[in-house]
C-alpha cells in the first residue's frame, strides 16, 4: 500500500522528533531515529519530500525549567517549540522512569501551548530495562498526547533491551513489510513495529492539512463581541 | 514623557540578612518611598492591590489618599486596580473620591488579577476574568459619566436609579490605563475605550511587548480615536543601578537569585538578555531604556520596579534618587527627541487637559449631583433626566 499525496498540495512535510533520552548516545535517541527512518520511507516512497527536526531534550533541560519558572521560552527553546507546534507529524520518545514518562519529558509538554497540537499526527515511543513497562506507553503517554487533542496512531513502539539485541539488520525490513507472511515475525520484532508505526505516521502526515500556528490576535474578539458575551 | 515606579508590595526576605519586615514596617516603606519619589521629582507612584500574603496593599485608595495629602507634584495611580474582584459601583465612589482629594493629580490602571483563589473572597469566579473586566469597567464608566444609572447585568445586582458620589472632579473621570502581560482581549478593551494601555513586560522579553503594543495601537485607531501612533502606551521597567556597574551587579545578585518571581531559575545574565531588568550603571539604563522607543513607538509613561526582592528602604531610596538624578533626565531627552510628531502626546493627558477637551466638545454639564438630581434620592424630575441615562434604559 503507498500513502496517498495531498491532490495539488505541495509534497514537502515536515516531522519534528522529540527525544528525551539523556545518555549521549541514548536508546531513546536511537529509537527516535528508526521510527523516523520508518515514516520518512514511507513518506518518500509516496513522493514527499521531507525535513527532520530533531530535538534533543536533554540539551534544553536548562531552559525548559527555566521557562516552567519565567513563562517564557528562552534560548533555543523558542525555535524547539517552533519545530514541534509546526510540525506536519511528531514522533515524541521517553525513557521510562519510574513508573511514566520522565520529568523532562513532561516538562517539555508543559511548556508547549496544551492548543498547539490539535490535530497533529503523533507517534509514540519509549525506551526500558525489561519489557514490563512497555504498558507505561498506554497509560501515561497516550493520555497526555490524548488531552492536547493530537491524531495518536495505534501503534506505539516500546523497546526494551532485549529488543535491540533480538532486532533484525534493519536493511532487510523493507522485504520483510506488508504482505509478508507470519513467517517473518519472530525475525522482526521491533523492526516490523517501527515499520508499522511509521506507515500509521506516514498515512497521517500525508494527509494532514497544516494551517500553520495560530495567530493569538486574529483570534481575539472585537469589542463588540466582548460587550455581547458578557 | 513621565517616569514613575510601582510597587508590587511584597513582602520578601532579604537574602543578604535574612530580615524580613512585617506588614507594619512594609506599609510605612512604601509610604516613605512614594514621598522620596515626590521629592526627587518622579513623575509617577503606582500601587499594586493584593489581597493574599505576601503582598500587603490591599487598600490602594486609602494609601494614595493619604499620599495625596503629603506629595507635592507626583502623579499618583495603580498598578493596578482590580475591575474583577471589586464591586465597580465602590470602585468609582473611591476613585472619584481620591480624583477631588488630590485635586486630579492621579489616574488608575485596571487589571485583571491572575490569582484564582483570589475571586471567590469577593464572591467572584476566575473563570469569569474577561467577562467580569468588560461588565465592571463598562459600569463604571456610565458611574462616572452619568448622573444617575439604571443597570442590569450579569455579575452583581441591578441599579435602580443610582448616582454614585462624588461626582468626578470637573465632570470629567480620572483618565484609564488597561494593565495586561499576556491578553490581547485587554488590548483590545483599551482601545475600544480610547483608554491607555499599559504593557506591563518587567518579565517578559520585547518581542512580546511590540507585539501586543501594535495589536493596541491599531485598534485604537481602528475605534477612531486617533491615529496608532496617538494611542497612550505605557511600559514596565526594572533596575538596579550603581555608579560603578560591577557594584550593581554584585550587591543585585543575591536579590535575583532568590527574588519571588524569577530566582531559582534563569541564571541574571540570561534574564537581563531577554528582559528589560537592566542591572548596571545608570548610563546603562539610560541606554536600555532609549531602546524600547524604537521597539514600540514613542511612548508615554515608563514605570520602574524599585522595591521588591527583600531590597532594603535605603537601598530602594537609593535607587530613587538615581532614578530620578543620573537617569531620568538624560533620558527623556533623547525619548521625547524620538516622538515621531507634535500631535502625538508627550504625556498621558493630565486633568486639566481633559478638562479642557472635555469642554471644547460640550461634554462636562454637571460637576456635583445637585445640577441635575434631587439632592436625597439622586433622581431627577421626569423628561428632566440627562439624555445619556434614558439612552441606557433602552
Amino acid at each position: 500500500m503507498t500513502v496517498p499525496t495531498t491532490p495539488g498540495g505541495s509534497p514537502g512535510r515536515t516531522l519534528a522528533v522529540v527525544s528525551a533520552g539523556l545518555s549521549q548516545p541514548s536508546s531513546t535517541r536511537l529509537l527516535a531515529d528508526r521510527l523516523a527512518d520508518a515514516t520518512v520511507r514511507e513518506l518518500e516512497d509516496a513522493g514527499h519530500t521531507v525535513r527532520v527536526e530533531t530535538i534533543e531534550l536533554r540539551d534544553l533541560a536548562h531552559a525548559v525549567v527555566d521557562a516552567m519558572l519565567t513563562r517564557f521560552p528562552s534560548g533555543d527553546l523558542p525555535r524547539a517549540l517552533e519545530s514541534v507546534t509546526g510540525a506536519d507529524g511528531l514522533i515524541a520518545v521517553t525513557p521510562v522512569f519510574t513508573t511514566g514518562y520522565s520529568g523532562l519529558f513532561k516538562s517539555f509538554w508543559d511548556v508547549v501551548d496544551p492548543d498547539a497540537l490539535t490535530g497533529t499526527p503523533v507517534l509514540l515511543g519509549a525506551t526500558g530495562g525489561t519489557a514490563r513497562h512497555s504498558l507505561a506507553l498506554e497509560y501515561t503517554m497516550r493520555p497526555l498526547f490524548t488531552y492536547l487533542r493530537a491524531d495518536v496512531v495505534p501503534t506505539s513502539v516500546y523497546a526494551a533491551t532485549d529488543d535491540w539485541a533480538a532486532s533484525a539488520d534493519p536493511s532487510t525490513l523493507r522485504q520483510a513489510q506488508p504482505g509478508a507472511g507470519s513467517g517473518q515475525r519472530d525475525g522482526g520484532g521491533l523492526p516490523r513495529r517501527i515499520a508499522r508505526a511509521g506507515r500509521e505516521l506516514a498515512r497521517r502526515v500525508a494527509v494532514r492539512e497544516n494551517d500553520g500556528p495560530a495567530d493569538p490576535f486574529a483570534a481575539t474578539p472585537s469589542f463588540t463581541e466582548l460587550l455581547g458575551g458578557s | 514623557m513621565q517616569f514613575g515606579i510601582f510597587s508590587v508590595s511584597d513582602v520578601t526576605t532579604d537574602p543578604t540578612t535574612g530580615r524580613t519586615p512585617d506588614d507594619t514596617e512594609r506599609v510605612r516603606d512604601m509610604l516613605t518611598i512614594a514621598r522620596h519619589a515626590d521629592e526627587a521629582g518622579l513623575d509617577v507612584f503606582a500601587t499594586g492591590e493584593h489581597h493574599n500574603p505576601p503582598f500587603v496593599a490591599s487598600s490602594p485608595t486609602t494609601m494614595l489618599g493619604y499620599l495625596a495629602g503629603v506629595t507635592k507634584q507626583i502623579t499618583l495611580s495603580t498598578a493596578t486596580t482590580l475591575i474583577t474582584t471589586n464591586d465597580p459601583v465602590r470602585l468609582a465612589e473611591e476613585y472619584a473620591m481620591l480624583q477631588v482629594i488630590s485635586g486630579g493629580r492621579m489616574d488608575l490602571m485596571m487589571g485583571r488579577g491572575n490569582t484564582g483563589p483570589v475571586y471567590p473572597w469577593f464572591g467572584q469566579d476566575i473563570r469569569n476574568g474577561i467577562p467580569l473586566a468588560v461588565e465592571n469597567y463598562a459600569l463604571l464608566r456610565r458611574l462616572w459619566t452619568e448622573d444617575v444609572v439604571d443597570w442590569e447585568g450579569k455579575f452583581r445586582t441591578p441599579l435602580q436609579g443610582f448616582t454614585s458620589t462624588p461626582r468626578p472632579l470637573d465632570g470629567v473621570p480620572p483618565f484609564v490605563w488597561h494593565g495586561s502581560i499576556r491578553s490581547p482581549e485587554i488590548a483590545e478593551q483599551a482601545a475600544y475605550y480610547g483608554d491607555g494601555f499599559l504593557h506591563n513586560n518587567i518579565f517578559w522579553p520585547v518581542h512580546h511587548t511590540r507585539q501586543m503594543v501594535r495589536y493596541y495601537r491599531q485598534r485604537f485607531e481602528h475605534y477612531g480615536h486617533g491615529r496608532a501612533d496617538q494611542a497612550i502606551v505605557g511600559l514596565g521597567g526594572q533596575a538596579f543601578m550603581r555608579k560603578r556597574s560591577q557594584d550593581a551587579w554584585d550587591e543585585f545578585r543575591p536579590y535575583f537569585d532568590n527574588a519571588p518571581v524569577y530566582g531559582h531559575g534563569p541564571s541574571m545574565e540570561d534574564f537581563t538578555q531577554q528582559t528589560p531588568l537592566t542591572v548596571g550603571s545608570p548610563q546603562q539604563v539610560i541606554d536600555r531604556y532609549a531602546s524600547f522607543v524604537d521597539e514600540v513607538g514613542y511612548y508615554q509613561r515608563q514605570l520602574f520596579l524599585v522595591d521588591h526582592a527583600g531590597l532594603p528602604l535605603k537601598t530602594v531610596l537609593e535607587q530613587i534618587d538615581l532614578l530620578a538624578g543620573e537617569v531620568v533626565p538624560e533620558l527623556r531627552k533623547i525619548v521625547e527627541a524620538k516622538r515621531p510628531a507634535d500631535d502625538v502626546p508627550l504625556n498621558p493627558p493630565s486633568h486639566a487637559q481633559r478638562v479642557a477637551t472635555a469642554r471644547a466638545a460640550g461634554e462636562v454639564v454637571a460637576t456635583h449631583v445637585g445640577d441635575t438630581a434631587d439632592p436625597y434620592t439622586g433622581t431627577v424630575a421626569e423628561g428632566t433626566r440627562p439624555a445619556a441615562s434614558q439612552e441606557a434604559r433602552a
